[in-house]
């Protein structure tokens, strides 16, 4: 993985920090891995060297040199400067009153537009609307059949003519009369993935566009394009005037850069971003999320998100009052541990944490899935009632639970003591709440 | 009882990859040789360059040490005109890209053992349409081809490849969608060693690197091989987008850690994209890069030449350099 910009500031200006006086050539230091970053990130190059003029002016104006956190003040101008280019306000999709609301999906070959005509009509539905899917891709082999499928799995009608004797633009032409004629709307169609350097295909989207006038034409891009998704977007943009953008698959680990890019050049909005296989993997865009992973400052919403997922409120409570009373047991600590795991490998929740990645990194303290593992067996080893009071452990039960799960005695005394240690703890926090004393921010302990 | 029947080099130069390739070359990656065609190296000209291998996706890393190779180079060599420090750097990106194919294995077909090809990448990358051509390209070796369907996820993936059996009369088997892949492997394996098959190309649902569970299942996948033929699958071909920016390198890194990758395919070459990714590829893995799709259509793929890539992709062909 990458080293992320904020460890890398840190760095930078931690050598510089012991000399006391900062330079505007430190700062110049700065921008440089600034701009490394973004680079790294697949921001545009050109859209790079603008940015890092932007926050170069404002860090030299805004008194990094004197701050006492030089690095944190660069740190937090980037991040504004980014969520400023990506957008600040969110942008619903234009459906205006008077129907037929038509959305045109195009894009790259391979970028989502199926799987998206699909994702946005489960969508449409459930706000309430008629959406029919238009299947206008007789490119692909297979691509009517692809739509027809997500179709009926969501049970959203698909309007498709045979493959031979058609054209997209009358098939194009022929779903938006069907839909008038049988109420549906919005009418959201699905076209052909193609180059933006391909003449003819280029000009067949103009025609369609010319024909039924849609009310959105959305650019779908894969959030992992590198230095192109520019030349795309533009000639996309040029050609259509594209009104909104979807950025699909950011559920895989690319920093996202295209997105800026896009935004920056085409300055026209992201929508939507796609985070999934499934057909409700759909969600709005925030621009303070995507800041932040393309600085790879971590993803603490997506960390407390998942984690939302996996445990609803009553039993956060009811576990935040068990380990406040100290009666926090071992079958409390193996739900934790199991919902954790189901939250994804474990290296790959650290890197969401801002500032413990390199922490990890630096102190080679790996801590694998495998000790993981190792932990839950000695605890399945134990019968409920050793679970609920770990301390009956010992003598013959400690050769038992060893030996079930395929560990060394001191192994399992190790857990045993840790978890006296974390018992502790966490009965002091208690009377710590007790007294109003609890501190805002626990450090991360891991 | 091993009957080799090598896969031939092809000595003539391949004109597929070139007019492939035409359509990427157009565009800012003239620049490049123009680049040189000034009268003395100057910092601007590093500076430029760095620039347009950052815009090619060769990731900062690689360009970094592109420059400073050439920097130094230079210098130590005195070299004055930029069409001798031009040579240079086109040999050096060369250099970069075989240690992605020295590694490359002969391929040895044996008779009565399917050459099992399993076919992995993220969502999108144009895997199926891989398949479909790597399926004619051994059918000019007159191998008879099979195909098996194991993307039972994505809707109609399963017709997507039977439309493709049928293009180039070659059978396929599958189930239904929603069906357990590794049963579908299964029951290709079985079938590819009754009829006799040479080769047998296996679809695979599209999987972000990221998402251990999928990961998972291509080492189930590959435990069912085995269990027909030891060796199988001889070859794993990880597609990668050539638009794909850098995370191309992750995506290689990860899936070499769920199944060993025996080959990289570049694909969608056709387009504005440069492929740089290539060059981290070769650098940080060495995995051989073995094949480029240049297109939509079946007979749209080449065997990788470092020398054609970098030729054809960064200094234009035709050049004579």
């Amino acid at each position: 993985m990458f080293e992320s910009l904020s460890d890398r500031l840190n760095e930078t200006f931690g050598r510089l920090n012991r000399k006391g006086r900062l330079t505007e050539q430190d700062v110049d230091d700065a921008m440089r891995e600034v701009r490394r970053a973004l680079l790294e990130a697949d921001v545009n190059f050109k859209v790079v060297k603008d940015f890092v003029a932007a926050v170069r002016e404002r860090a030299v104006g805004q008194d990094v040199l004197r701050s006492l956190t030089p690095a944190q003040t660069a740190i937090g101008i980037v991040n504004e400067e980014l969520v400023r280019v990506l957008g600040t306000d969110r942008e619903p999709l234009r459906l205006p009153e008077r129907p037929p609301q038509i959305l045109m999906m195009v894009g790259l070959q391979g970028s989502g537009k199926t799987t998206h005509t699909g994702k946005l009509a489960l969508q449409l539905r459930k706000e309430g609307r008629n959406p029919l899917m238009v299947a206008a891709d007789l490119q692909r082999p297979a691509a009517v059949n692809q739509l027809q499928a997500l179709g009926k799995q969501v049970n959203i009608p698909v309007y498709a003519e045979g493959t031979t004797g058609s054209s997209p633009v009358t098939v194009a032409v022929n779903a938006v009369k069907h839909a008038m004629e049988r109420g549906y709307n919005p009418v959201i169609i699905d076209t052909a993935g193609r180059l933006q350097i391909d003449e003819p295909l280029m000009a067949e989207l103009v025609t369609i566009r010319d024909r039924v006038n849609p009310t959105e034409i959305l650019l779908v891009a894969d959030a992992m394009t590198g230095q192109e998704a520019v030349g795309v977007a533009q000639t996309f943009h040029d050609r259509l005037a594209v009104t909104g953008l979807i950025l699909t698959k950011m559920d895989g680990d690319a920093r996202g850069g295209a997105a800026l890019s896009i935004r920056a050049v085409t300055g026209v909005p992201i929508k939507f971003i796609g985070t999934g296989e499934k057909l409700d993997a759909l969600e709005p865009f925030y621009p303070e999320r995507l800041a932040g992973r393309i600085l790879g400052m971590g993803d603490v919403l997506s960390l407390v998100e998942r984690a939302q997922e996996l445990t609803d409120d009553k039993d956060a409570e009811r576990l935040q009052n068990r380990m406040i009373k100290g009666q926090f047991d071992l079958e409390d600590f193996l739900d934790q541990l199991q919902k954790i795991k189901k939250m994804g490998p474990l290296s790959q929740l650290m890197e969401m944490i801002p500032g413990l990645g390199s922490q990890m990194r630096q102190a080679k303290a790996q801590i694998s899935d495998d000790d993981y593992k190792r932990i839950e067996a000695i605890i399945l080893s134990m019968t409920p009632q050793e679970r609920r009071r770990p301390e009956m452990v010992r003598g013959r039960r400690l050769n038992r639970i060893a030996r079930g799960s395929g560990t060394q005695r001191n192994e399992v005394n190790q857990l045993l003591k840790q978890f006296r240690d974390m018992q502790g703890m966490m009965a002091q926090f208690g009377k710590m709440a007790k007294k109003g004393k609890l501190p805002a921010n626990l450090p991360f302990d891991f | 009882m091993v009957l080799n029947r090598l896969f031939r080099r092809r000595a003539e130069p391949d004109v597929q990859v070139q007019q492939g390739l035409e359509k990427t070359r157009r565009g800012v990656f003239l620049e490049i040789t123009r680049l040189f065609d000034r009268s003395t190296m100057d910092d601007e000209l590093y500076e430029d360059l760095e620039m347009l291998l950052i815009q090619a996706d060769v990731g900062w890393d690689v360009s970094q040490r592109l420059v400073e190779d050439l920097r130094s180079q230079v210098r130590d060599r005195r070299i004055v005109h930029p069409t001798d420090a031009r040579e240079l750097l086109r040999n050096d990106m060369v250099a970069l890209l075989e240690l992605a194919t020295r590694n490359r294995k002969v391929k040895i077909l044996q008779r009565g053992v399917p050459w099992v090809i399993l076919v992995v990448g993220v969502n999108g990358v144009g895997k199926t349409t891989t398949i479909a051509k790597l399926a004619a390209y051994h059918q000019r070796f007159g191998r008879s081809v099979m195909l098996a369907a194991g993307d039972t996820f994505r809707a109609a993936a399963i017709d997507q490849l039977q439309i493709w059996g049928q293009r180039l009369d070659v059978p396929v088997i599958a189930h239904g969608p929603g069906a357990d892949p590794g049963a579908v492997v299964f029951d290709a394996m079985q079938a590819a060693h009754n009829r006799g098959a040479d080769v047998l190309i296996v679809d695979t649902a599209g999987r972000l690197h990221n998402k251990t569970n999928l990961m998972f299942e291509l080492g189930k996948i590959r435990k069912v091989m085995q269990r027909h033929v030891e060796s199988a699958p001889q070859e794993v071909l990880l597609a990668i987008d050539a638009t794909t920016g850098q995370n191309g390198l992750i995506q290689a890194q990860e899936f070499s850690k769920s199944v060993a990758i025996t080959d990289i395919m570049i694909a969608k070459l056709d387009g504005t994209a440069k492929g740089g990714i290539a060059f981290s590829v070769a650098k940080e893995l060495g995995t051989p890069i073995s094949y480029i799709g240049t297109g939509e259509k079946a007979t749209d793929l080449a065997e990788f030449h470092p020398d054609t890539y970098v030729d054809s992709l960064f200094f234009g062909v035709g050049e004579g350099l």
